[in-house]
């Protein structure tokens, strides 16, 4: 959606009012290539900077726990956090959770973060496909790295399972799981804010209240929590799925 | 009678074909029913294991969406990214 930037061929926005787009706010060069900063990289930094204050919090709170002491309000929140995301990594991998763990917390942290933004009227960061495709090319390099570390020269002869004909099938197979899985979050939080932005932009002023407070909750808690559920889930899956074999 | 203009053609013509593409979203919907249903005669039958049910559904189903999304996915390209405008 580069295009978008340039402001070229948008008809609805035309109209002045629907307005769901990546704005650029400040153009530079980098070896003679014009980049711009974006709307996404604002989002993206006040989630990060978010997520950072959130753990120097917490982290404060734990280094002073006492085991005599009632746990704050906070310090039940994280708990419950990282129990719960500890479960679930547990669930699906067994006894290789440990190691990741650490990985799937974060993205999780970080994609329902971003998510949830569009409740605090951001422009979801998680909308820009420049964002989730590089969430799903790590979760590619990381498939494709385990299953070369566990099956070494199995990682090749497989793709040429049960007859060498299905090779371009399998090599298919194999890289529409980053495109599947960054088209499924970005169009899913797209839909979202081009709903929203139809809504406040084209209907009358007296079904704007109320109204959209419940497609809010919809569309960017509802929606976001399960996609970033769904997102671990199946990064989870396909990585287990590569460990199998050897067991 | 005034002209119509070759771009305003494609425009036109994007619209109704960003519409036409909005037709994939039936066969998720059919598919996401059906998972549905299923957990819910799940859970009659073992009311015990509606979380871990729960869960399987909600993973299958945004599985069965992504081929509504590609859908909404092209619908979009038409509507803000029209490629064919470049070919005029």
């Amino acid at each position: 959606m580069m295009n978008v930037i340039a402001g070229s061929t948008n008809f609805l926005l035309a109209e002045g009012d629907v307005d769901f787009m990546v704005h650029g706010l400040i153009k530079y060069n980098l070896f003679g290539q014009e980049l711009w900063i974006t709307t996404t990289h604002v989002s993206v930094l006040l989630v990060t900077i978010s997520l950072m204050i959130f753990a120097v919090l917490v982290n404060r709170k734990i280094k002073k726990a006492n085991i005599e002491d009632t746990p704050g309000t906070l310090q039940n929140i994280a708990e419950l956090a990282v129990e719960m995301l500890d479960n679930m990594v547990n669930t699906i991998m067994g006894k290789k959770a440990i190691k990741y763990v650490n990985y799937i917390g974060t993205i999780f942290a970080f994609i329902l973060f971003s998510n949830v933004s569009g409740l605090l009227g951001l422009r979801p960061p998680t909308a820009d496909y420049g964002v989730t495709l590089p969430l799903a090319l790590i979760t590619f390099v990381m498939i494709q790295y385990i299953n070369i570390k566990e099956n070494k020269l199995g990682a090749l002869t497989s793709l040429f399972q049960p007859i060498p004909l299905f090779f371009p099938i399998n090599l298919i197979g194999e890289i529409a799981t980053p495109i599947s899985l960054s088209l499924r979050l970005f169009g899913n939080i797209l839909s979202g804010t081009v709903m929203m932005a139809l809504i406040y932009g084209l209907l009358p002023i007296f079904v704007k209240i109320g109204i959209p407070a419940a497609l809010h909750i919809y569309f960017d808690l509802f929606s976001g929590a399960i996609q970033t559920y769904v997102f671990c889930m199946l990064t989870m899956v396909f990585v287990t799925d590569k460990m199998a074999t050897e067991e | 009678m005034t002209q119509i203009t070759n771009e305003a053609l494609i425009l036109a013509c994007s619209a109704i074909g960003a519409g036409i593409a909005m037709i994939a979203g039936v066969g998720p919907g059919i598919g996401q029913g059906y998972a549905a249903g299923q957990a819910a005669a799940a859970v009659g039958r073992n009311p015990g294991a509606k979380s871990d049910i729960t869960s399987t559904m909600l993973l299958g189903q945004a599985v069965a969406e992504t081929t509504g999304l590609y859908g909404l996915a092209i619908a979009f390209i038409l509507l803000f990214a029209n490629p064919l405008l470049g070919k005029l």
